[in-house]
């Protein structure tokens, strides 16, 4: 059985003049285990959808299952725990005026999870798990460094012991370096906590390392859905065609020079 | 602290500010031992100095029954304070309040508590003042149920516009995803990014409220005689200008030092708060 099964989902949203349809009849599932990463283009409904998936809106229509049972709208604590969520900006996703500490601990305190004696051990357990030594639970978010911060988010969500996590973006406000450690670290959590991710990006670089499958999103809709190497060598949609073809390459002489650069030579 | 303190003394303005604000409280708190004549903030007559200049007996002269003034002003130092500390203290915590809510959830609640906000800042906050001691008979307790009445308002919508701005913030959507009570996501979340601002109005609206008590007690609506009271004290003496000029200059001036005093100290802090992370 699927971990996540999304059915015919739809959201409109009504504005000014009518009705806007952020998501359209989109089907899918997801497997224990997996990365599917969401791609497409600011606008295409992948916030919106993720919005869904974790309870912060409810779909106009359409089910969404998890581990076989069906989300009602307002969620139960035992699903929020089980699905997490990272945001992408993680200067504004940590309360500057709490210890990094405490906002790792407000899930814990939320689904009484452990011992309340414990679970300043289990805070400083989750900050070890992504790299951060266990001291800077004290540390208020400023004297941290962005991918610092960006862990401190992770941990938060790795805290609840989920089985799924929505990462929107993660690392797209990360610079290069920093980016492709936080990407090394999520894809070894996933599979050291056997974790399921929903991975929403638009860099297809990103996509490339992470995903399994990828699922790609045009204007509300599910054009195409496919495995990593498929969508990549052998894209069906038009749409997913020019996304790929905007990919910057890396000719001949650049890859001959990247590797001797790695070598040192 | 020390870097607040550094702060403050780094600029001369917010220096003064603090200086004025320690030597009120301190002059209030010890009153009976600083006063020249710590019996004269009652109904003390001494017709031999009565209306006296100031000399080196009553370095600001005397009222009409002879009575100190300096001691009558230190002892009125004290009522101000008082009634403001408790118009704040009950204020504040009423106007963040109805401000995290209606800036938090939105929607009805908003619509409902910001109309009511709406409805008492539409009104002249003297003329509510005046209207509240109107149904109350004017004594010190009332001045201060009026006044606190016409200032949460103010609290609300200060703490409203912090608030609707930072329900955007990622952090309180992160405590909405994990499924955390209203009751912490406004007190534990948002208030503590409320809590420079509403500090600093703090600090400023000491001195408006000393202002306002003693507008009402110039009116006749606040502190009674024989219980000195700064804006009484200038109505008083304000029928014998300009001859009897003291009974009226060194009141006015102990008003003007102390909300000048909390004013620059107000500045001050809003720089501090502002500046930390």
């Amino acid at each position: 059985m699927s971990l996540l099964t999304v059915d015919n989902l739809s959201k409109s949203f009504s504005v000014a003049g009518g009705m806007v349809h952020a998501v359209r009849d989109i089907s899918f599932a997801v497997e224990r285990g997996e990365c599917l990463a969401v791609v497409g283009e600011s606008g295409s409904g992948k916030t919106t959808l993720a919005n869904m998936l974790l309870g912060i809106l409810s779909p106009t229509s359409g089910s969404i299952r998890f581990d076989g049972t069906e989300l009602p709208a307002k969620r139960r604590a035992s699903h929020r725990r089980a699905i997490q969520f990272v945001q992408q900006n993680p200067l504004s996703s940590l309360n500057a005026k709490r210890s990094i500490g405490a906002s790792v601990r407000l899930g814990l305190d939320t689904y009484q999870i452990g011992e309340r004696a414990q679970r300043w051990a289990k805070v400083e357990d989750a900050l070890e798990e992504v790299g951060l030594p266990r001291e800077m639970r004290h540390r208020a978010p400023s004297a941290l460094s962005g991918g610092q911060r960006q862990r401190v988010g992770i941990a938060r969500a790795l805290a609840c012991d989920p089985e799924l996590v929505v990462l929107d973006e993660p690392t797209s406000a990360l610079d290069v370096l920093v980016q492709a450690r936080v990407l090394r670290l999520l894809n070894d959590l996933r599979t050291r906590k056997k974790l399921t991710y929903i991975f929403i990006t638009h860099d297809l670089a990103v996509v490339r390392n992470v995903a399994d499958r990828v699922a790609v999103f045009k204007s509300g809709q599910l054009v195409e859905l496919g495995e990593t190497a498929q969508i990549f060598t052998a894209p069906k949609h038009p749409y997913t065609r020019s996304l790929i073809g905007a990919v910057p390459v890396v000719d001949d002489a650049e890859l001959d020079l990247r590797n001797r650069l790695a070598k040192g030579t | 602290m020390t870097r607040a303190l550094r702060i403050i003394a780094s600029n001369p303005l917010s220096l003064v500010g603090l200086i004025l604000v320690l030597m009120i409280v301190l002059a209030a708190t010890f009153a009976p031992w600083i006063a020249p004549f710590p019996t004269h903030n009652s109904a003390v007559i001494d017709f031999a100095f009565a209306n006296s200049a100031p000399s080196s007996r009553n370095w600001m002269g005397t009222d009409l029954v002879g009575r100190d003034i300096f001691s009558r002003i230190l002892y009125a130092f004290r009522i101000s304070l008082v009634l403001g500390v408790v118009v704040l203290i009950i204020a504040t915590p009423i106007g963040t309040i109805v401000g995290l809510l209606a800036g938090y959830l939105g929607g009805w609640t908003e619509a409902v508590l910001m109309r009511i906000v709406d409805v008492f800042l539409s009104i002249p906050p003297l003329v509510l003042a005046i209207a509240v001691l109107g149904v109350l008979e004017p004594t010190l307790t009332n001045a201060m149920i009026a006044v606190t009445v016409m200032w949460w308002p103010w609290y609300a919508r200060l703490v409203y516009s912090i608030a609707r701005s930072e329900r955007e913030e990622g952090y309180v959507l992160a405590a909405e995803v994990i499924g955390a009570s209203t009751t912490h996501i406004t007190l534990r979340e948002i208030l503590p990014n409320c809590l420079p601002a509403i500090i600093t109005k703090m600090t400023l609206d000491m001195g408006f409220v000393i202002i306002i008590a003693s507008s009402l007690s110039f009116l006749g609506l606040g502190v009674q005689p024989p219980t000195p009271d700064l804006g009484s004290m200038v109505a008083e003496g304000a029928r014998y200008l300009p001859d009897s000029w003291w009974m009226t200059v060194f009141p006015g001036l102990a008003i003007l030092l102390a909300v000048f005093g909390f004013n620059l100290l107000g500045d001050g802090l809003r720089e501090v708060l502002g500046a930390e992370e």
